[in-house]
């Protein structure tokens, strides 16, 4: 099992396609934030090569170049652009980048210290190992201040500039004659005040020698700098601000591009992507923990479902059932009557194809419908796709409230914005490459020719009206005049429904049509099981613990964990069998804030008792016995490293509780 | 000649302290005096060689270079004890004995935060060495911070005034640009003093404004509707956008070079918006509730959480709950601390579905501190449970919980 596990998941690649388009999403994403970086990075220093001669460049303060970097509170998916940002930087800024972070830097020494090491290291990989010298200078003997890293830029400046033009042609001209240094703070908000003023001071003085370009990560808001910094020191930068794509148009990307696609086989249901949404949503707003999550399922569903060996491409799928075992055949067999051995693999076969059509056409016909529905007012089914998605996958779309008032809202949409969506739906299925929606988009086309020919008849119906009105202004007799009133009024209400508002009925019926057709809940076919990942409760046990609550569950309840037929408890009744630190913590739950260990271990030393000797004649000894002392006290000690209770000063012979209060 | 080398064989004061506020010309005044008297001097500032030893090694190698022929050679010097016989032996071998030398310490408040031995030995050096050296010790605060507990030689004290407007008139208009007259700049300087002077009298910073605003007022002269006596219109033209310029670029609510680029592209400053607006921070869902928890435990008294946060509170007397002089100074005093049970018993109340306490709830609980909206207070004991504070305003709750 084993063995053919890891077969399938080298074969297969899940992740790795997955990882690999993942990588890709990022990088396309991060693209217009890092292009902004790396024109203010070129621009921060060349302006200065250029006027040098200017009268106003002698006489401005040389501040520091200084990009506030807005990356929103995810940290967690912030190295992640950071490596981004320097891997671009060295490709075509600056092979001199250091990335420094607030756990690295308590004083201004090691800021300078880790600094030096980042930047004289990248030196050798750029030069690579010749200058041996570089290589043996270990950290203690530089020295860590600014003008040994200014010494050490001349020299590197110089070395560049000598080199042969044939060996290092490349590089040099990727890079400037001076590239500038960028020092990346990635976490402003953890730095000390002390260690970053000073940093700036330092660098400010030397900026003419040491072309310094700073980045600032920011994970709240820009005014973090204000903060940080006194108007003496930010005085001495020049900040820019630049901001990241928020993280939940980066969620929505890739759930687009990884989930609403066929292209991989492997897929999660509803209850899964809710829990994975929601840890999204309501924790920590990292990317980097969805896709993990996403992962995990992968790893889960190949590991825990049998049939998963068919969860493959769909070139693959014939081999796969062919090579089916007997018991893997029995599997199939318990989710659908099929009665031939053979047969049953011919079959298997069929239903996943139909299975990857589905797929196929559901996310077209997803795609279709939010296009409608993210443009209603109040969006009774969401406003992102993802969240359609969810509701089409839980159950029968069509037969829910939401989707009721969606339509009814439809119904209601004027005639520009429907023609608009039209024209996306047609946009939509045309980008198909499968037949099957060759007539629908046909259907949609035709509304579409309707609808501009009503154009023309609206013209004519307008003269018809205003005749109308004309005749109505001749009529002088009060009789007449009642009457054609009346008449008027009875030809409006039949004509109530205009053609276009009888076009308009027709598109939302096809679009219902549609939906009815393709939109069915993928639990509702068979095989499901094979692609689909639906144990949300096994991955909310994962990436939700509750540390506190198992805590209390395995020392209140042992047999949760234990399995053990002797500590079925039934009710709040304390075992004598349970180990000795759940019955101290039972007994413990009864007591307030204060504890006394005295009446604590009697009552301890009772429950123990009743299992030992039950008809013992335990009145006899009032002293305690020496083990249920000794276990009482390691019972005890036990809990206070978990926590639950410390020495307290105000008694001696007591202990304070910690958790819940003391109810 | 040999008058003048007779007098600086002279030993002069031992240590000299000089102070005044920022940009008082200390630092300025001090380089130029001892360059173009050309007498020997190590100058060196205090921020930058962070550690005495650093400190100490720096002095050395400069004194190395001081007669400027030879080639400095890395030093290792780890104590005090250390330096003055290096220093000895430098100053023998550079010839220097004849005359005084010059440590002048730039920044000399840095001094306090290394050993206690360095700032009273800098002072008597002259003694400890035997040689005829002189320190001079810059900064920005007053000698009675400086004066150690134990005592120690008193320097000479020299105290740099701050520059007058008058002053700054003078130096900021010494140097104009070449195309345009001395009056003409003059004149601009009166008008950016006018705005400026009462923020800032920052000689370093005045300078800087002046260069980046300079431009806008030649506007009129380069586009020939005015000359450049027409002191009216040019005024009219360039004060307001001064008086934006104290409001963005001074405060680095945007930087200098897009102040430039817009002032090129001829554009509103109300375009582009400073680093104060982008208050906004998207928080997930219990984040936002757990910072409003906090808020909440922060400023309101323990004894209001029972009749806020309770269902069933009883009875409230509305009349005499809460005493005037409370209602007002909450605000004022400052964020209380609180504990972490009760910021979750205010979380649980105040979320409308359960909530369970995963261990993702308390990792919030920890990023918001490492994001600086709470700051944990007092954790010497791990096991009396953590303790909080919010340390974010009114204004920023308002906008999370909207």
């Amino acid at each position: 099992m084993c063995s053919c596990l890891y077969k399938l998941l080298c074969e297969n690649h899940p992740e790795d396609e997955c990882s690999l388009c993942l990588q890709k999403i990022q990088e396309d994403l991060n693209k217009q934030l890092l292009e902004n970086l790396v024109g203010f990075l070129s621009r921060s220093h060349s302006d200065f090569q250029e006027k040098t001669t200017e009268w106003t460049c002698r006489m401005k303060f040389r501040e520091i170049p200084t990009a506030a970097l807005v990356l929103g509170v995810n940290v967690t998916d912030h190295d992640l652009t950071f490596r981004g940002l320097s891997g671009i930087l060295q490709d075509n800024i600056t092979p001199y980048v250091a990335l420094l972070e607030a756990k690295d830097c308590p004083g201004i020494k090691n800021l300078m210290q880790k600094l030096m090491g980042q930047l004289m290291k990248c030196d050798i990989d750029v030069d690579s190992l010749e200058d041996e010298d570089c290589v043996q200078v270990s950290q203690n003997r530089i020295r860590c201040s600014m003008s040994s890293l200014i010494s050490w830029y001349e020299s590197v400046k110089k070395k560049t500039d000598s080199e042969t033009p044939s060996k290092k042609r490349n590089s040099s001209s990727r890079h400037w004659q001076s590239p500038p240094v960028v020092v990346i703070f990635k976490d402003m908000e953890s730095f000390t005040t002390k260690v970053l003023q000073d940093f700036i001071v330092i660098s400010s003085q030397h900026i003419h020698e040491l072309p310094l370009v700073l980045i600032f990560g920011i994970a709240t808001s820009p005014m973090i700098i204000h903060r940080l910094l006194p108007h003496s020191v930010s005085s001495l930068l020049c900040i820019e601000l630049f901001q990241s794509l928020s993280c939940k148009e980066h969620l929505s990307t890739i759930i687009d591009k990884l989930l609403l696609t066929s292209q991989f086989p492997f897929k999660v249901g509803e209850k899964v992507l809710q829990v994975l949404i929601n840890i999204f949503l309501y924790h920590d707003f990292s990317v980097q923990n969805f896709i993990k999550g996403f992962q995990l399922c992968i790893v889960e569903h190949f590991y825990s479902q049998p049939l998963s060996v068919l969860c493959c491409q769909l070139v693959d799928t014939k081999k796969r059932a062919c090579s089916l075992s007997h018991d893997q055949c029995e599997n199939i067999r318990k989710l659908q009557v099929l009665s031939w051995l053979k047969r049953l693999k011919e079959e298997t076969v069929k239903l996943l194809e139909d299975l990857h059509v589905y797929h196929e056409n559901y996310v077209l016909i997803l795609r279709c419908l939010h296009v409608f529905t993210s443009s209603l007012p109040k969006y009774p089914l969401g406003k992102q796709i993802r969240e359609l998605h969810c509701a089409c996958l839980e159950n029968r779309v069509w037969e829910t409230e939401e989707y009721e008032s969606s339509l009814q809202l439809a119904r209601m949409l004027n005639k520009t914005d429907l023609v608009t969506m039209l024209q996306q739906c047609v946009e939509i299925l045309m980008s198909s490459s499968g037949k099957e929606f060759d007539k629908t988009s046909e259907k949609l086309k035709e509304f579409l020719t309707q609808f501009q020919n009503l154009e023309a008849e609206a013209s004519q119906e307008q003269d018809m009206s205003v005749l109308s009105q004309k005749e109505l202004q001749k009529k002088t007799d009060l009789y007449h005049l009642q009457k054609t009133l009346l008449e008027l009024k009875e030809s409006r209400r039949s004509k109530k429904l205009t053609k276009f508002e009888m076009l308009r009925f027709e598109v939302v019926d096809y679009i219902d049509s549609l939906v009815r057709k393709y939109l069915i809940p993928a639990d509702d076919r068979t095989l499901h099981e094979v692609v689909y990942f639906n144990t949300a409760s096994v991955l909310r046990e994962h990436l939700n613990a509750a540390p506190r609550t198992a805590l209390h569950t395995a020392l209140n309840n042992p047999h949760w964990y234990l399995k053990n037929q002797a500590l079925k408890c039934d009710g709040g009744g304390i075992s004598n069998k349970a180990p000795d630190i759940c019955i101290a913590y039972k007994l413990h739950l009864e007591c307030g804030r204060l504890i006394n260990l005295v009446d604590w271990l009697e009552a301890f030393s009772t429950v123990v008792m009743a299992a030992e000797e039950p008809n013992a004649d335990a009145a006899s000894s009032d002293q305690v016995d020496d083990t249920i002392h000794a276990r009482f006290i390691r019972a005890i000690s036990e809990l206070e490293l978990l926590g639950f209770i410390k020495p307290s000063k105000q008694k001696t012979d007591h202990v304070a509780r910690l958790t819940w209060g003391g109810c | 000649s040999q008058h003048f080398s007779n007098l600086r064989q002279h030993f002069s004061f031992p240590s000299i302290f000089i102070y005044g506020h920022t940009s008082s010309g200390k630092t300025y005044v001090m380089q130029t005096l001892l360059s173009t008297l050309q007498l020997p001097h190590v100058f060196v500032n205090c921020v930058e060689y962070f550690t005495s030893r650093l400190l100490l090694e720096e002095i050395l190698i400069k004194l190395q270079s001081c007669s400027g022929t030879e080639q400095t050679s890395p030093v290792r010097c780890d104590s005090l004890n250390d330096f003055v016989r290096l220093f000895k032996q430098a100053v023998a071998s550079q010839e220097l004995q004849d005359q005084t030398l010059y440590i002048v310490l730039d920044r000399a408040e840095q001094l306090r935060e290394m050993e206690a031995n360095i700032l009273p030995a800098f002072l008597r050096l002259q003694e400890l060495t035997d040689t005829n050296v002189t320190v001079v010790l810059l900064s920005e605060i007053v000698w009675e911070l400086f004066r150690p507990n134990t005592g120690c030689f008193e320097p000479f004290t020299i105290y740099f005034p701050d520059y007058s407007i008058g002053h700054l008139q003078k130096i900021l208009t010494q140097n104009h640009p070449p195309e345009y007259s001395a009056d003409f700049y003059a004149a601009y300087i009166n008008i950016l003093l006018g705005v400026f002077y009462m923020v800032c009298r920052d000689l370093k910073e005045l300078r800087h404004l002046a260069a980046l605003n300079f431009a806008k007022y030649c506007e009129p002269v380069v586009r020939g509707e005015a000359n450049e006596r027409d002191t009216r219109k040019l005024w009219k033209n360039i004060e307001p956008h001064l008086k934006k310029a104290m409001q963005t670029v001074y405060l680095r609510e945007i930087s200098s070079s897009q102040w430039e680029r817009l002032q090129h592209d001829g554009g509103e400053p109300g375009q582009l918006k400073g680093l104060s607006a982008h208050t906004h921070v998207e928080l997930p869902y219990y984040s936002k509730f757990l910072l409003i928890a906090a808020y909440l435990a922060s400023y309101n008294p323990v004894r209001t959480d029972k009749r806020f946060f309770l269902k069933h509170h009883g009875k409230i007397r509305k009349t005499n709950f809460m005493k005037k002089h409370e209602k007002t100074s909450n605000h004022l005093l400052g964020p209380k601390p609180f504990p972490l049970d009760r910021l979750l018993a205010i979380l649980y109340s105040i979320v409308d579905e359960r909530v369970a306490p995963t261990a993702n709830i308390f990792s919030q609980i920890t990023s918001l501190v490492t994001l600086q909206l709470l700051s944990m207070v007092g954790q010497n004991d791990q096991l009396d449970g953590p303790r909080y504070k919010c340390t974010v305003s009114l204004d920023f709750i308002r906008a999370v919980a909207r």
